[in-house]
């Protein structure tokens, strides 16, 4: 993940919560220019026809039209003071083409006709003929079907955007007070909310219209005690989510209890933020672990940032291939350890699956960025590798015919590439609760809420912290531990995966700014999992005196 | 109308855009830049691209009350919309108490940070230093995935007090990762400069290839503590987040690396060893910056560390008014000084360690001791009796920069790197540092 964007929009760190960057391009607007239509699809798909035809006539053997405009909403406060509430819309086109085997890309803010569109794919045209000298292999994509026109829509009960913002400033000053009132020195809190409406065209005869909602509420509290100068934070447990407002409307069903509450499909940010207020006081006092080897408990709000770097990542077949090299990394998931169809990623309860439909996930849409259908597939299937993530110049190489439709650009000025779909644990199929699941632990850590996280190049050592840790002894919790990490290696880690809790248990979690590319790209990803058990997991203990 | 504006037409917009302002205090800030990209995986060119942006900013303000607009066409019926915009905003704002009026005109520091040599790049040029590169990597049989991105753009700024700001400047950073063919040995180089004359594309590739076949049999070794030579570009991830870390209001606060029990900070303490002095200086000419500050207040040559000791934290003008301090601006450029010994008189005087070359995916596990962790990536050497004796496996580390820097041994001579991390430039030196933690191995390539 793109730590700038983390530590801005969900880490805080300790200068508190800072003000997220505008994306590229993006101008602010008043609220209500972010409801209501903007271009009707025909006129958005003249402007697509414009930019194919002149691809076409120029050479391209395929080329592709996005037309997207990008709104997002941020508020954000501390204590009793909004910090600023900041309304952006980004509007464009972005053009690729295929000439003399060779990718092209080029993209214009604001297109006001089918001249300027057609001006823009000439450029890409141009880019690509500069670059086809420098190829060795041509692209080869794989084939698609042209759906026609089609459309798509987030299935929300409440568009955030339409929701006064005097609400969302309440909700948050209502919060962060109640935080201060149980005893903590500070809070920030914020609302982040994203609405893409993405037109896209291609030479295979699509023209999709998708409507994409996702929202993020946050927030961090830090409890001082000034006479030992020490401080501890606690972030919230909730999620960003491809929902509506109603995301932030519960109801019990969307509760789970325990040694603190957690939340699947509703959230409740003033309750949540209260118990963190009461947990981050009772850190500061808290034992310091001691380093060894634990059974870790693992709730789904800690162990979707595990599944994101140690399984997500690795299993991208541009990794795999070297073409995130210089950046990202590549993969120790090699294309031989898929062939030999026996590796084992995982024990026999690991079931590793893609999902870009997933309804209320961070990356559900119908169509992907290059017009592909999206679906569900394995990756890891009783333990051994079955699968990577791939889109359409990648399938030859799998011997794939078909896309897996994990294709996505994060503007109209980002140009399309591979990107995680949601890479979920499947719930055990036995029923058992985290309950059961913590009474047979003699030696363990339960774990909840994502924290600190580090991993190498090519996915094999890990480091995770989180946000609250309680020792189990003998199958009961013990307490409350403070200064943990866990450090493993990820074939090791998911080997060691002795049981996965029941459908009942499972939930989201997911990021905004997973980075990737360069320039650097950021997208959105859920993933979901029911609470895991991990066995003997090297935990250290991260306390220093400075 | 172009996207980069001269210092006279930059005035001109503002003072056109002040001209509508009915606010009580009106401030406008204006950048435009363009910058272009080529990327190359797998001995090939993968993408490339170009990007043009202006933006136009308006804060107006009724006494505490404040508002603020964006643009991004700059026809008069928008400006004018836009500063509207600004004001409708601003009256129908709560008071922000942390509100402090505009500063007045201030005299800036001279700061060339502009090249015409990288202002005028093609895509063609662009395509022949990556072709540089190419040639070098595929006549070696090794694999080259780099990445070359420049750009030219000014910032300016005016307000209803009288303050103008114009700083006009160029940057290129260009970065490769070479792979030995059997994936075995991979190597590193990312260079960074204001004029892309200075950019050598082959000397580059040459220093990653070379990494990358000596990195090829590399050996594990236990993990510990060790005495490790970081080159600038591993010492630099480690060092910026305690730069990052130097906001006074966080530790007046309680919850920095600079707070103390009893609610005090460590200003003016020594918190490293006495021959660290870490200072920022936008007219450093190899490592130019703005001469001014977002919101327009004067960057000086500023020392923040001084013989070890805390001589400044960054002070918000709101909290400095609170306080009683004076403003200071976070820098827009930092440089640590060093001494004079090359790399090669710093691998000569150890007996045993390790030589660092990059530093990846670093993350902070405590805010309290700026306790970091990461890994060693692209690059790592065993040192024996003065010379490298073989590679070895990446290890990863948790190490806090306040401790590394209390355990110094030498400084070499400080360089113009970029942070992997962040993209941002620094002047940073070699660094010996004994007792560094490493805490487990990777078997990562």
């Amino acid at each position: 993940m793109n730590r700038r964007d983390f530590n801005q929009l969900l880490g805080m760190g300790t200068a508190g919560l800072l003000m997220p960057s505008l994306p590229v391009f993006s101008h602010a607007v008043s609220p209500e220019e972010l409801v209501g239509n903007y271009m009707d699809v025909s006129a958005k798909k003249r402007l697509a026809d414009a930019a194919l035809n002149a691809a076409k006539s120029m050479g391209a053997t395929y080329s592709d039209v996005r037309i997207g405009r990008y709104l997002n909403q941020f508020v954000l406060t501390r204590e009793n003071k909004v910090q600023g509430i900041v309304n952006t819309v980004s509007y464009g086109v972005g053009i690729r083409v295929i000439v003399n085997g060779c990718w092209g890309f080029a993209a214009m803010a604001n297109p006001k006709d089918e001249a300027t569109v057609a001006k823009c794919a000439q450029t890409a045209v141009s880019i690509a003929k500069a670059n086809a000298r420098l190829q060795i292999e041509p692209v080869q994509l794989a084939p698609q079907k042209g759906y026609g026109e089609v459309s798509w829509k987030a299935p929300i009960r409440q568009n955030a955007f339409e929701v006064p913002i005097k609400e969302k400033v309440d909700l948050l000053l209502t919060a962060n007070a109640a935080a201060m009132k149980n005893g903590v020195n500070f809070v920030n809190s914020v609302l982040f909310m994203v609405n893409e409406q993405k037109y896209f065209a291609s030479t295979d005869g699509t023209y999709s219209d998708q409507d994409i909602h996702r929202i993020g509420p946050n927030f961090n509290v830090t409890a001082v005690d000034t006479q030992s100068g020490k401080f501890s934070t606690r972030n919230s447990l909730s999620s960003p989510m491809g929902m509506g407002y109603e995301y932030l409307q519960t109801s019990p069903a969307d509760k789970v209890g325990g040694v603190t509450t957690r939340y699947n499909k509703g959230y409740n940010m003033l309750e949540d933020i209260t118990s963190a207020a009461k947990q981050a006081k009772e850190k500061l006092t808290a034992k310091s672990v001691e380093a060894g080897k634990y059974d870790l408990v693992l709730d789904p709000s800690h162990l979707w940032l595990t599944i994101h770097e140690s399984v997500g990542h690795p299993l991208e077949l541009d990794r795999v291939l070297g073409y995130e090299a210089n950046y990202a990394g590549t993969s120790f998931v090699t294309l031989d350890k898929l062939q030999s169809k026996n590796f084992a990623y995982g024990s026999k309860e690991v079931n590793l699956v893609d999902d870009k439909t997933q309804v209320g996930s961070l990356v559900a849409v119908g169509y992907d960025d290059e017009g592909v259908g999206t679906k569900k597939w394995d990756l890891v299937r009783d333990g051994v590798l079955v699968n990577y993530q791939a889109i359409r110049d990648q399938m030859h190489i799998l011997g794939e015919k078909e896309s897996h439709g994990c294709c996505y650009a994060d503007n109209w000025s980002s140009v399309q590439f591979q990107r995680m779909p949601n890479v979920s644990l499947e719930a055990g199929k036995a029923p058992l609760s985290v309950e059961n699941m913590i009474k047979d632990v003699k030696k363990g850590i339960y774990i909840i809420g994502d924290g600190s996280f580090s991993i190498d190049q090519q996915r094999y050592n890990f480091q995770f912290g989180g946000q609250l840790f309680y020792e189990i002894k003998d199958g009961q919790i013990a307490g409350m531990l403070k200064d943990v990490a866990y450090q493993a290696n990820t074939r090791e880690f998911w080997n060691s995966c002795a049981a996965v809790c029941d459908q009942s248990d499972y939930r989201l979690g997911g990021a905004f700014n997973d980075g990737k590319g360069q320039p650097a790209q950021s997208s959105a990803v859920s993933h979901g999992s029911a609470t895991a058990r991990f066995n003997g997991v090297n935990v250290i203990n991260t306390a220093r005196k400075i | 109308m172009a996207i980069i504006l001269s210092e006279v037409e930059a005035k001109a917009l503002l003072t056109k855009v002040l001209s509508y302002s009915k606010a009580d205090e009106c401030e406008v800030n204006l950048s435009g830049d363009v910058s272009g990209n080529i990327r190359y995986a797998r001995n090939e060119v993968s993408t490339s691209g170009s990007r043009a942006n202006q933006n136009l900013v308006v804060q107006s303000a009724f006494g505490k009350k404040v508002g603020t607009a964006t643009v991004d066409e700059f026809d008069d019926a928008s400006l004018e919309k836009v500063v509207r915009r600004a004001e409708e905003l601003a009256r129908l704002a709560p008071e922000n108490p942390e509100y402090v009026s505009i500063l007045g005109p201030q005299t800036y520091l001279k700061s060339n940070g502009y090249f015409d040599s990288t202002a005028k790049l093609t895509p063609d040029a662009r395509a022949d230093a990556v072709a540089k590169s190419l040639e070098l990597t595929r006549a070696q049989n090794l694999t080259a995935a780099g990445f070359m991105e420049d750009t030219h753009g000014y910032q300016a700024m005016m307000n209803s007090k009288g303050l103008f700001a114009y700083y006009p400047s160029t940057n290129v950073n260009f970065s490769l990762t070479v792979r030995t063919a059997d994936g075995k040995g991979s190597g590193y180089v990312i260079k960074g400069f204001s004029d892309v004359s200075k950019l050598d594309t082959a000397a580059a590739t040459r220093i990653a290839s070379q990494k990358a076949v000596a990195s090829a049999s590399a050996v594990a070794l236990e993990p510990g503590k060790y005495t490790v030579i970081l080159e600038p570009t591993a010492g630099t991830v480690l060092l910026e987040n305690l730069f990052f870390a130097l906001d006074a209001r966080s530790a007046d606060e309680g919850r920095s690396f600079l707070s103390k029990p009893g609610g005090k900070t460590k200003l003016g303490e020594k918190i490293v060893d006495p021959r660290v002095t870490i200072y920022s200086d936008p007219t450093n000419a190899e490592l130019p910056a703005s001469p001014w500050a977002g919101d327009g207040q004067a960057q000086q040559r500023l020392n923040w560390i001084e013989k070890g000791v805390v001589k400044n934290m960054a002070y918000s003008r709101y909290w400095a008014q609170k306080q009683g301090k004076t403003p200071v601006p976070f820098p827009n450029n930092v440089i640590m000084a060093g001494g004079t010994a090359s790399l090669e008189d710093m691998i000569k005087s150890t007996a045993r360690g390790i030589l660092v070359t990059k530093l990846w995916y670093i993350r902070t596990e405590d805010p309290q001791t700026l306790l970091l962790t990461g890994l060693t990536r692209d690059g790592t050497f065993y040192i024996e009796n003065g010379k490298i004796k073989h590679a070895v496996k990446n290890f990863r580390f948790n190490e806090s920069p306040v401790i590394m820097l209390n355990n110094l041994e030498t400084l070499g001579k400080p360089e113009r790197v970029v942070s992997t991390e962040s993209d941002s430039n620094y002047l940073i030196p070699p660094m010996k540092i004994r007792e560094f933690t490493f805490s487990s191995l990777s078997d990562a390539v």
